[in-house]
């Protein structure tokens, strides 16, 4: 008998500890699977950060640092620079890149770092209970936003577009986890990212768009309709830098 | 074999770490410690090593625990303002037992303070300002050549416990032009294949993860004892001083760093002027206290008088580590005003008959 579907070794057995609904679990695997299918999984080092997926380095079956909240790319500058032949990717969330992390993602990018970044946008701070993200929506209602996010608050902030200025990295995209295609075509701009790094092209970061049913207050199937009609209202999809075939300075 | 330049503070401390071995060193701007990261920007890519000039304090703390996690032997230098930013990532680097070192230069405080000499960050750095239950090993040297010395020694110290370990010196060494002699061997390099989380688990057949998160409180409080085991070892075997003058004295001035220096001048005077015989104990670690060393040093004097650049942070532990009949008398000055030879003469003449004082605050 043939197998058709597996479990990827790139996942440890280490039960995650996500919300039911959430699609934490589902970049994880598809982070993994890439690592996999490349065959990086035992060369690579994982970067995990502070907030739902602080727990990343139990998960990836890599080598791993956790990190101090925000500064997951400043550890994998120092990581990636002691073994430019290692692949290092560091898997953050809206607050730990946006907010206590914005120093740190700008300019491991404007270095052009050859890192890969998994970013977690699910505009709100999970872990902690819901509180406003750099990324909430206007009229968002969060904990710390109770009448919804107005401008006082702050603008969602728009990561991709911002790192996408930056002169000289690889690559920039953004993605949903919201349904089987959007699934699948996240899976590709991961494994070009990650690809990104093995030809040494530089920095490449995907942003993926994910859903907190929990801290939204919203079913599972509520909140990826919510992800599809109108988290990508205000972030939408698509490529936003992509520099072909050149070599890293 | 070592080779003698004739060299600012900042630059020989850049150059011995070079010398010791360093791979990385990462970096931020800050007066009074710039020819240091300077220096480096220049000797380690040209020496195939690695330098980054981060975007932060911040930002080159964490490299460093990036690297230092990865394996490699690093480095990072600051001053007062710049260090209190790092102590975060100085906590995470205790927590998950990362060696690495830190090159302190202190200016003066509070706040922006001002760039002069000072020993206002004895606290910041035996104390720390990172959270939780850690240790950071604290060398302070007196002088260009004993700065050299230590950088060395806090590599050893640092690799041989796998915990952050700090040089502690001010802006006067560090702007101070001296005559050293350079190590001209790299230390020998340990074996880390065990824990650092070098993307190498196929080699090893297993993988590495640098954490100090642990939310089981029995797990961490294991954690905890474990780290605390290990401090115990370290004050055992590390704590160290120099007492100037081992033969019997009548009272002593106790001081670490540019004090000590300047202490050294001022009993040679008391000697002479006063006919004083007053001995100089110099401090070369901060943690571990030299408590045991210290104690017997000052054994059976009426008076010990500490001279520091600072409002009485180290006469404050002087007084509780040593807890004896001695008057432990206090001088000092602080802001960027150097302790002078006249000060700490004078301070000795006035107190030396008198009652033990409070503390200052």
């Amino acid at each position: 008998m043939s197998t058709v579907f597996k479990k990827t070794g790139g996942l440890t057995d280490t039960p995650f500890s996500y919300c039911p609904g959430c699609t934490h679990g589902i970049i994880h695997r598809l982070v993994a699977e890439v690592l996999e299918e490349l065959g990086i999984l035992d060369r690579s080092i994982t970067i995990a950060s502070v907030g739902c997926s602080v727990f990343a380095y139990d998960y990836f079956n890599t080598d791993a640092l956790q990190s101090p909240h925000g500064r997951a790319p400043a550890v994998a500058t120092g990581v990636k620079r002691m073994h430019p032949d290692k692949i290092v990717f560091t898997y953050q969330g809206d607050g730990d890149l946006a907010s206590i992390g914005a120093a740190e993602i700008i300019h491991a990018a404007n270095r052009n770092e050859n890192i890969t970044v998994i970013f977690v946008n699910n505009a709100i701070y999970g872990m902690t209970g819901g509180q406003m993200a750099p990324t909430t929506l206007y009229n968002q209602v969060t904990t710390t936003t109770p009448l919804g996010r107005e401008a006082i608050s702050g603008a969602p902030l728009k990561m991709s577009e911002m790192i996408a200025t930056m002169e000289h990295i690889a690559y920039v995209e953004r993605c949903m986890a919201a349904d089987g295609p959007s699934i699948m075509k996240t899976k590709r701009a991961i494994r070009k990212a990650f690809e990104c790094q093995m030809n040494n092209e530089g920095f490449s970061m995907i942003e993926v768009l994910s859903s907190c049913n929990i801290g939204w207050k919203l079913s599972p199937v509520e909140s990826l309709n919510y992800i599809k009609n109108t988290m990508t209202q205000t972030f939408p999809l698509g490529v936003f830098r992509e520099r072909k075939n050149e070599t890293n300075h | 074999m070592s080779k003698v330049e004739f060299l600012k503070g900042n630059e020989a401390i850049a150059k011995a770490a070079l010398n010791y071995g360093l791979e990385a060193f990462f970096g931020y701007p800050i007066t009074p410690q710039n020819e240091l990261i300077e220096t480096m920007s220049n000797i380690m890519p040209a020496n195939g090593r690695v330098f980054v000039q981060a975007e932060s304090e911040i930002a080159a703390i964490n490299m460093v625990y990036g690297a230092a996690g990865a394996g490699a032997r690093v480095m990072t230098s600051s001053s007062s303002v710049g260090i209190a930013l790092k102590q975060e990532g100085i906590s995470f680097c205790a927590g998950s037992e990362l060696p690495c070192v830190i090159v302190s230069v202190s200016r003066s405080g509070p706040g922006l303070g001002g760039i002069l000499p000072a020993q206002s960050d004895y606290h910041q750095s035996v104390y720390g300002g990172g959270n939780g239950d850690y240790r950071v090993i604290v060398l302070a040297p007196a002088s260009v050549q004993e700065a050299v010395d230590d950088v060395g020694k806090a590599f050893v110290l640092a690799e041989k416990y796998r915990n952050p370990t700090m040089v502690l010196l001010d802006g006067a060494i560090a702007q101070m032009m001296a005559s050293v002699k350079l190590p001209t061997e790299p230390l020998p390099y340990p074996d880390n294949t065990s824990w650092a989380a070098s993307g190498a688990a196929k080699e090893r057949g297993s993988r590495n993860v640098i954490n100090s998160l642990y939310l089981d409180p029995t797990k961490l409080y294991a954690h905890n004892q474990k780290l605390h085991a290990k401090y115990r070892e370290i004050a055992k075997n590390e704590a160290w001083l120099i007492d100037h003058q081992p033969e019997s004295h009548d009272g002593a001035i106790i001081a670490y760093g540019t004090s000590a220096k300047i202490a050294l001048g001022a009993v040679q005077r008391l000697k002479d002027e006063h006919g004083l015989n007053v001995k100089c104990i110099q401090l070369r670690t901060l943690w571990p206290f030299p408590k045991q060393a210290l104690k017997e040093a000052i054994k059976g004097m009426k008076f010990a008088l500490v001279a520091e650049m600072s409002m009485g942070q180290l006469f404050q532990d002087v007084l509780a580590f040593t807890r004896t009949d001695t008057v432990i008398g206090y001088v000092g000055k602080a802001g960027g005003e150097i302790i002078t030879s006249d000060d700490i003469v004078l301070g000795y003449l006035a107190q030396m008959g008198g009652e033990q004082i409070e503390h200052s605050v």
